[in-house]
């Protein structure tokens, strides 16, 4: 057809010429049928006539072409979630055919099986109780985690034809594939514990790669109990233990919001942020709001980077007044903020509403993390290992690869970049500015070891309407300062000030990782 | 075993299925009538092999030995089909006869796995309907008045979709199905051929603005009365099917611009006018936002296509009943299902390559009513099967139209058997033309057409 097309198209436009030049009376004639002609005049008139049909049957088969395409986009984008969408009955089929697979660690741990009693019946099981609580989720009284959003992979089988008909003779169900996850368990472990009996998260990156090495949210439930436990879940509203904190928490940021505000304020001034200068005098006032330095400090005079170490309101608070809004949020927007994260676990959106006309008090408070900034403790870690990650943030992943339940590989997942965000000369700075928090400032206790890391602390002050008040302990920060491989966000709910109860959590991890773990790996 | 057999049956009909289109593309880049031939008669053995490996797929699993009876009627019906065509119209266009078999072939075995009874229904109106088939090419070709009774034509289109306003009995939220003497009937289906008939003729007497505007008001009596039934996927067919012809019958770009800008208004006002318009969009938008209630349907033809992925389940092995009304709206979310989205892909193309036939027919027309009954014809087609497996892949909203050939539905199936013999009555008429003209010039000048 193409080529019809083609030939017809340049006779089309070499015949045009000669049609243009006699003008347009010829036209005339194209209206009548036109059997009384000579060939040739009936071939070029044919021809003339014949280009309105040869535009619209390109312009149908394009139509044809589109819906070709869309399908194959169907296949390639579109497939995956629609078969782990959570109304698709299609799984309750597969199920009578396929055991549900097993879930493991990365350190080949089982996390989720399917146990099969003598009379056939099926269980789920969890050996590790209430550590992988959130991550991995329940698959009975609906499903939640990994267990809802892969229900679809978890009750496909890749095994071999040959052992299908095996099983197909034997009568009995295939063995669906088997997840693998990134997370390891002594590390999800240490997290757990660190939390101790705190409310609160963590989170735990590889920079490099995105994967997520741990992730802990408290309080937390025993998946192996869910049923019998459900009610008592489900009513506990001052609990909510179901809720992942982790990637659904919206709390606000405290002062670890003050690494985005510190990166705008050197983007605005690449050549002159060291001219920055301030006076602490332990509060700062404008129109009718005041901000006061934690625990009303002085710090008298700073420069930028004493200003991050000290994590002092005042000056960020005069940075906040002097930074451009629009590109502020433009900045925050592109870690992330105001969009969904790029996980497909539920997860909350972090938000960022400072608006270009926003009065100075607005500015002030979302300068330093208050106000109507709230964040993920998911997001801050994505934040921690962008800067550690040389300003190139990952796209998170948790399942390393898919395989079949003897071992062969389905589906293997590899680290995908998500953007380049930071320049390396921001990524100096600010990876300057973290790391003598460590040694210097807020976050002096994980300071004294054999390894060097970098963070900011945080203490959210938060306010109910209920009038419940109280300050969320913030850390989030990289080991090492020199060759990161881990980055971690903490947050510990009514822990007070970052350094009295998140520095403590994150140095858990730390001296974990550091003196045991990466010998292992 | 019989599992083995059915996971390699799925790959032996995707790869034939591919051969089958690959060969119905290639043949418009062959040159000899020689080698044309030869590529007919293998794609006829390709057919023939597809629906013997998938009826015999069907038995194992169904194991009723009345399967193989109707095999055996299907492969019958075929083969004659083929022969007749062949014998009574040697000048006929192969391709399109083949493509025909090829669609009815594929509607056979997805209907037969989808319901039994109503296979058997569907393949009694498939015999009547190829038998009248048969007779169409040969009155286009005798009768040649057929060409001056544009009113006539618009009186009946209109009187007959009227009585379908006013007297149907509705079915899915639509006012689409006549029942006379027992015998329902969905009539838009074939005032669709009248009504290209009449734009045909309307154009084809003169195009100026008076009789432009005659034209028009005609065609938009037609789309109104369809909207008013609510069944607003033939609407537009009817719609889309006037603007093109309009457009190619001018050679005026503008009437297009006009036409379509007309139809983005309409469709708006559509929008806030008419709640199940509302309704059809929401659920385009997301389906599973209204998924026990609206959206059920267009979810589970989505579930259905992507449990089918690029292979397909195989044969009985998915779940495509679960698509409410899937035999006649949803029949491509279906075979997606059961034999995967590579042999959709080739069906797309076969449709395809029947509308390029067509089009290829209408450019070799010399009087301007064949030319543009066949252009029409040829869009009422391509629309149609656009609305119904865009709709079906939530590419567009769903309209709610048949898939031709391969939909069950007694109305779809004669209707579609009438249009592809007009269209061969018309290619008949061309070449007897050139056989009583003389002119060697268009056989030994085949690069013309190419």
């Amino acid at each position: 057809m193409k080529n019809i097309m083609k030939s017809r198209k340049t006779t089309d436009s070499t015949r045009r010429k000669g049609r243009d030049a006699q003008a347009d009376p010829d036209e005339d004639y194209l209206d009548q049928d036109y059997d009384d002609y000579d060939n040739e005049e009936e071939e070029r008139i044919r021809r003339i006539k014949n280009k309105g049909l040869v535009r619209v049957s390109y312009l149908m088969v394009a139509l044809f072409l589109s819906m070709a395409g869309y399908l194959i986009y169907f296949n390639v984008v579109l497939r995956d979630d629609i078969n782990n969408n959570q109304y698709n009955t299609k799984q309750s089929a597969y199920q009578e055919q396929i055991i549900r697979g097993n879930i493991y660690s990365a350190d080949g741990n089982v996390l989720a099986q399917t146990d099969i009693a003598e009379d056939g019946t099926e269980s789920r099981s969890y050996p590790y109780s209430n550590l992988f609580a959130h991550i991995v989720g329940y698959a009975t009284n609906g499903k939640s985690g990994i267990e809802s959003v892969h229900n679809y992979d978890l009750l496909s089988s890749h095994a071999s034809i040959l052992d299908q008909i095996r099983e197909e003779k034997l009568d009995t169900k295939v063995q669906g594939d088997s997840l693998v996850l990134t997370l390891n368990t002594q590390l999800q472990q240490v997290c757990y514990d660190a939390l101790g009996d705190n409310k609160g998260a963590i989170v735990v990156l590889e920079p490099s790669t995105g994967k997520v090495l741990a992730m802990v949210s408290k309080p937390d439930f025993d998946p192996n109990t869910i049923e019998q436990d459900w009610d008592a879940l489900i009513n506990d509203d001052s609990n909510s233990s179901l809720f992942n904190r982790a990637l659904q928490g919206q709390y606000p940021p405290g002062s670890t919001f003050k690494i985005l505000t510190t990166l705008e304020y050197i983007r605005e001034h690449p050549d002159d942020y060291q001219n920055f200068n301030y006076t602490c005098n332990g509060s700062i006032s404008k129109e009718d709001v005041r901000i006061t330095c934690y625990e009303g400090e002085v710090h008298g005079y700073e420069n930028l980077e004493q200003a991050f170490v000290h994590s002092c309101n005042g000056a960020f608070a005069q940075i906040g007044m002097e930074v451009n809004n629009d590109s502020y949020r433009k900045l925050c927007e592109s870690f992330l903020f105001n969009k969904d994260l790029p996980i497909d676990l539920p997860s909350s959106q972090s938000l960022f509403r400072l608006s270009s006309n926003a009065s100075y008090g607005e500015e002030m408070m979302t300068a330093i993390g208050q106000g109507e900034t709230v964040v993920s403790p998911f997001e801050m870690a994505l934040v921690a290992a962008t800067v550690a990650n040389g300003g190139t943030m990952m796209n998170p992943y948790y399942i390393d690869h898919i395989e079949t339940y003897d071992g062969d590989i389905v589906k293997q997942y590899a680290p995908v970049k998500y953007k380049e965000l930071m320049s390396e000369e921001e990524v100096d700075i600010l990876s300057g500015f973290m790391k003598e928090v460590v040694t210097d400032g807020t976050a002096r206790k994980i300071s004294g070891e054999e390894y060097t890391a970098a963070g900011k602390t945080g203490s959210a002050e938060y306010g109910s309407e209920g009038g419940a008040e109280g300050t969320h302990s913030w850390f989030v920060g990289y080991l090492d300062a020199e060759n990161p491989k881990l980055a971690i966000s903490v947050i510990i709910e009514d822990g007070g000030s970052g350094s009295s109860s998140a520095v403590p959590a994150a140095k858990m991890v730390f001296d974990k990782w550091w003196y045991e773990l990466q010998y292992q790996q | 075993m019989d599992k083995l057999i059915i996971e390699f049956s799925k790959y032996v009909l995707i790869t034939l299925m591919v051969i089958y289109t690959l060969q119905s593309i290639l043949i418009f880049a062959k040159r000899s009538e020689e080698a044309r031939e030869f590529l007919f008669i293998r794609q006829n053995v390709v057919m023939f092999c597809l629906h013997f490996v998938a009826f015999m797929v069907l038995y194992l699993q169904m194991n009723q030995s009345q399967i193989l009876f109707f095999y055996g009627e299907q492969a019958l019906y075929l083969a004659a089909t083929l022969i007749f065509f062949r014998h009574l119209y040697p000048k006929a266009s192969k391709l399109a006869i083949n493509n025909m078999c090829m669609l009815i072939t594929i509607g056979f075995i997805m209907v037969t796995r989808l319901s039994y009874d109503q296979s058997v229904k569907q393949f009694q109106i498939c015999v009547i309907g190829t038998v009248i088939a048969l007779i169409v090419p040969w009155l286009i070709s005798k009768l040649k008045f057929i060409t001056k009774f544009a009113v006539v034509y618009a009186i009946l289109g209109i009187g007959l979709l009227v009585a379908v306003a006013v007297m149907a009995t509705v079915t899915n939220g639509a006012k689409l199905s006549l029942t006379i003497a027992g015998i329902t009937l969905q009539p838009s289906e074939f005032v669709k051929i009248i009504y290209v008939f009449c734009i045909a003729g309307m154009l084809s007497k003169s195009t100026e603005f008076s009789q432009i505007v005659k034209t028009t008001i005609l065609a938009a009596v037609h789309v109104l009365i369809l909207v008013i039934s609510t069944d607003l996927g033939s609407a537009l067919i009817y719609f889309m099917t006037y603007l093109i012809m309009l457009y190619v019958a001018t050679r005026d770009w503008k009437w297009l611009a006009l036409g379509f800008g007309a139809f983005v208004v309409a469709a708006v006002a559509a929008y806030f006018l008419f709640a199940h318009v509302r309704v059809r969009v929401e659920i385009w938008k997301d389906p599973f936002s209204v998924y026990e209630g609206s959206g059920y349907q267009v979810a589970q033809a989505l579930f259905a296509i992507a449990a089918g992925g690029w292979f397909g389940t195989g044969l009985y092995q998915g779940s495509p009943t679960e698509i409410p009304y899937v035999d006649q709206d949803f029949m491509f979310a279906a075979i997606a299902e059961e034999m995967g989205s590579i042999f959709c892909i080739c069906t797309i193309l076969i449709c395809m390559s029947c509308f390029i036939m067509f089009v290829n027919i209408a450019m070799k027309m010399t009087k301007n009513f064949y030319r543009y009954v066949a252009l029409g014809l040829a869009c009422t087609y391509a629309i149609q099967v656009f609305l119904t497996i865009g709709g079906s892949m939530k590419m567009i909203p769903m309209t709610g139209v048949t898939l031709p050939f391969v939909s069950s539905g007694g109305s779809s199936m004669l209707s579609t058997l009438i249009m592809f013999s007009v269209i061969q009555g018309l290619y008949i008429l061309r070449k007897d033309e050139d056989d009583s003209f003389e002119d060697e010039e268009y056989y030994e000048e085949p690069q013309n057409y190419r």
